[in-house]
């Protein structure tokens, strides 16, 4: 063997080399995920020049040639601009509706303790939690109530349910739906599942008629029926009826979603109860409800979502609510621009989907915190 | 399982303790509960109906209408009665639920497969539809259709031309109206031969396939036959189907077929929201089928094409079927929301112009509640029976 042969032999290892861009990098993932076959990027090239010409015109309509300050006449001559300056005009009213400006303070105030009482509800971290519940389902309501009508006793001036209005009709609409609703919503989806016929075939029928017919004509029967059904004296008040309706309607969906809770259940459960010798009331309330209830968390902010969505249908019973106040805005002929009716649009279906998709978010935090619950 | 107390043997002790005392008692109370409420309602209802001089029958249904209606598919004019006008309004939303729910299933399985996409862009456009929509109440979706995009539309002068002989503007859509002339049934009798034939085929071609393994181009089959055959005896008959092409007279179109935009902007509203609800059933259905499968078609040397269509979908559909029939049902239910853009369906006509002019209250509620409870029985009755069929046999 001649010396230095060895020479060939590698002693020091290469430096690696950065992977060839064909594999990884921005061409590698465009070659996989846009253009994996012939087929895939004629499509990818369709949906590009799809976006080209749909996000242009979108920006320009709701930013560049949007008018943002100004008035009526600087809409007038915007033809291809959103008009900002009408939603900041009418902002008040769209928002409280006709209550008296001088009492704004008071739905802002029940809004914010609302909202406090639901963040401390809803974060799943948060101390407590079963007086925030006890708080917002017993109190609040209560409280709200003297808060935003008034009454002489604790010296507010009384404000007529007509000139209630705007965003803070939808979100009392959507709130108590949902307060009453859970509730009943328990009571009938236990009554569905009960061993006693006649209160489980009342059940049944009432879930079932309910969740077979529109919203739509709940409203309609709660309008016109609900005033022949009781005493002259009682007639209900013009806005109880509909949220009687809503709340109705809304526990019977609810009912179901609680059934599948109640279903999910395993049959240890109940057993457990029974051998600690707890009766129906109790184990129903210490042990099956408290776990049924948490696993279809997700099933009930879905319900509460639906529910916030179709409280755009009292307006059909001459509510004023967020839609409607917005709706009647647009017509307001001081306001004729060309764009003032998108604008109005665009602007009703934000507000809806920021709290509607903020609440999706939130389900599905609890779904996956659920499943990770369960994988231990 | 929960009725744990009622199941209880009874014990000694107080009659209170005794679990079948007690529920009996509480049925009992229920019962009454009831009887009471409704009495006391019906009552109530009775004498305040008679204070009103509301009907307290149905005869009413007979009695002359007096109000026209703009869209229909049935003779109707202002000197029907009341009965005619239900019978517009239910054919009307009948026709937005078939119509609605066709155009639904299309986008929302569409959309569905392409959230699935492994197209990137394609994928993040189809959650971006879902996401958009889907948070976004209906109520206005309707309106904006409406009131936003075929309101503004131009007047028939400047309408906009769509090849075809259609035309769109702020009164609808116009397109050509089809003409029947002698012998034209010949022509569907025609299509009706050619779908028995096709489906023949398919029946023999299945029994080849099972007995010797060789198959038949079952889809070139049906299409050769679908179109040749309507066509042949289309031009042997001498052409017996003309169009009326509408054509722009004075400030209106003359002649052709008129889609009004009340409708157009109902069935676009409710199948482009319903289908954002459909496309992620589609997607958690597909996603539902173990990816085994895919892997044992694949090794069997099936396209993709064909995984999709013989492993993957049917499979898919078993858990998609049921989520499905609940959203034709909410089509059908929000159909009624056609009442806020003027679209003459069952709850505007009937629950609207007909409660107000008779003041039926009761008696009107009574029937259009009852309508939908029967469309959704049977909506979902014979989406059980196919349910059924394709549901896994298990030994």
């Amino acid at each position: 063997m001649p010396s230095g042969g060895a020479a060939f032999v590698q002693t020091e290892s290469h430096p690696p080399q950065p992977a060839p861009i064909t594999v990884r990098g921005p061409l590698a993932w465009m070659r996989a995920n846009l253009f994996s076959t012939p087929g895939s990027g004629l499509l990818t090239l369709l949906a590009v020049a799809f976006v080209a010409w749909v996000l242009p015109d979108l920006v320009r309509f709701l930013f560049t040639d949007a008018v943002w300050s100004g008035d009526a006449a600087t809409c007038r001559t915007k033809v291809d601009g959103a008009c900002w300056a009408f939603i900041a005009q009418k902002f008040q009213y769209v928002r409280y509706g006709s209550y008296p400006e001088t009492q704004h303070w008071r739905i802002d105030l029940t809004e914010a303790i609302g909202a406090v009482l639901i963040v401390w509800l809803l974060w799943t971290s948060a101390p407590k939690r079963n007086v925030a519940a006890l708080l917002f389902f017993i109190v609040y309501p209560v409280f709200a109530f003297f808060l935003v009508r008034g009454s002489d006793l604790i010296g507010l001036p009384i404000i007529d349910t007509s000139l209630w209005g705007g965003l803070f009709i939808t979100l009392l609409m959507s709130v108590v739906g949902i307060v009453v609703s859970l509730p009943v919503g328990v009571l009938l989806a236990l009554g569905r599942r009960s061993a006693l016929p006649i209160i489980r075939t009342v059940s049944v029928a009432f879930i079932e008629i309910v969740r077979g017919v529109p919203f739509i004509t709940v409203l309609f029967m709660a309008n016109v029926m609900l005033p022949l059904f009781v005493p002259e004296a009682w007639t209900p008040d013009r806005l109880l009826r509909p949220l009687i309706g809503t709340a109705l309607f809304a526990s019977a969906y609810m009912a179901e979603v609680v059934r599948g809770g109640l279903q999910a259940m395993p049959r240890g459960q109940t057993e457990g109860a029974q051998a600690l010798g707890l009766g129906y009331w109790q184990s129903m309330r210490l042990i099956i409800l408290p776990q049924a209830l948490t696993t279809v968390i997700p099933g009930i902010v879905s319900t509460f979502i639906g529910l916030f969505k179709d409280t755009t249908l009292v307006a059909i019973v001459g509510i004023f609510d967020f839609l409607r106040t917005l709706e009647s805005a647009r017509l307001d002929p001081n306001w004729g621009g060309p764009t003032i009716t998108t604008t109005s649009y665009v602007f009703a279906a934000m507000v809806y989907w920021i709290f509607c998709f903020g609440m999706s978010r939130y389900s599905q935090y609890t779904e996956r915190r659920l499943k990770a619950g369960r994988a231990h | 399982m929960v009725e744990l107390v009622e199941r209880a043997k009874p014990s000694g002790g107080s009659l209170i303790q005794n679990p079948i005392v007690r529920g009996a008692v509480y049925q009992i109370v229920l019962v009454a509960l009831i009887v009471f409420v409704v009495y006391g309602a019906a009552t109530n209802a009775m004498t305040a109906m008679e204070r009103l001089r509301m009907p307290t029958d149905f005869g009413f249904l007979g009695q002359t209408s007096g109000f026209d209606i703009n869209q229909t598919l049935i003779p109707y004019s202002h000197s029907s009665t009341y009965a005619e006008a239900f019978w517009v309004g239910l054919i009307n939303t009948l026709l937005v639920g078939v119509v609605g729910i066709v155009l639904t299933t299309i986008i929302g399985f569409t959309v569905g497969i392409a959230r699935l996409s492994s197209n990137w862009i394609v994928a993040k456009l189809a959650l971006v539809y879902v996401e958009t929509l889907r948070n976004i109440p209906l109520l206005l979706q309707l309106l904006f259709w409406y009131n936003a995009v075929l309101k503004p539309l131009p007047a028939p002068r400047q309408s906009i031309a769509l090849p075809g002989g259609i035309f769109l503007n702020n009164r609808g859509l116009i397109f050509p109206n089809p003409q029947f002339g002698e012998g034209a049934h010949f022509v569907g009798m025609a299509v009706v031969i050619a779908i028995l034939a096709a489906i023949l085929f398919t029946i023999w071609a299945s029994r080849r396939q099972k007995s010797t393994g060789q198959q038949s181009p079952v889809g070139w089959v049906w299409l050769a036959l679908l179109i040749s055959l309507p066509l042949l005896t289309y031009f042997a008959l001498g052409r017996p189907i003309t169009f009326d092409i509408p054509v722009l007279k004075g400030f209106n179109f003359a002649g052709g077929r008129q889609v009004f935009p009340e409708l157009v902007a109902l069935v676009l509203g409710l199948s482009v929201y319903t289908a954002s609800f459909i496309a992620e059933i589609v997607r958690a259905g597909v996603q539902s089928v173990a990816h085994g499968q895919t892997e044992a078609a694949e090794a069997l040397g099936l396209g993709a094409g064909r995984i999709r269509a013989l492993v993957v979908v049917p499979q898919a559909m078993r858990v998609v079927i049921p989520p499905l029939t609940n959203q034709y049902l909410n089509l059908v239910k929000n159909s009624s929301l056609a009442v806020f853009i003027g679209y003459p369906d069952l709850v505007q006509v009937f629950a609207g112009t007909v409660l107000n002019q008779t003041g039926a209250a009761v008696q009107v509620m009574a029937i259009t509640m009852l309508v939908y409870l029967v469309i959704s029985l049977f909506t979902s009755a014979i989406m059980n029976m196919y349910n059924r069929r394709i549901a896994l046999v298990e030994r």
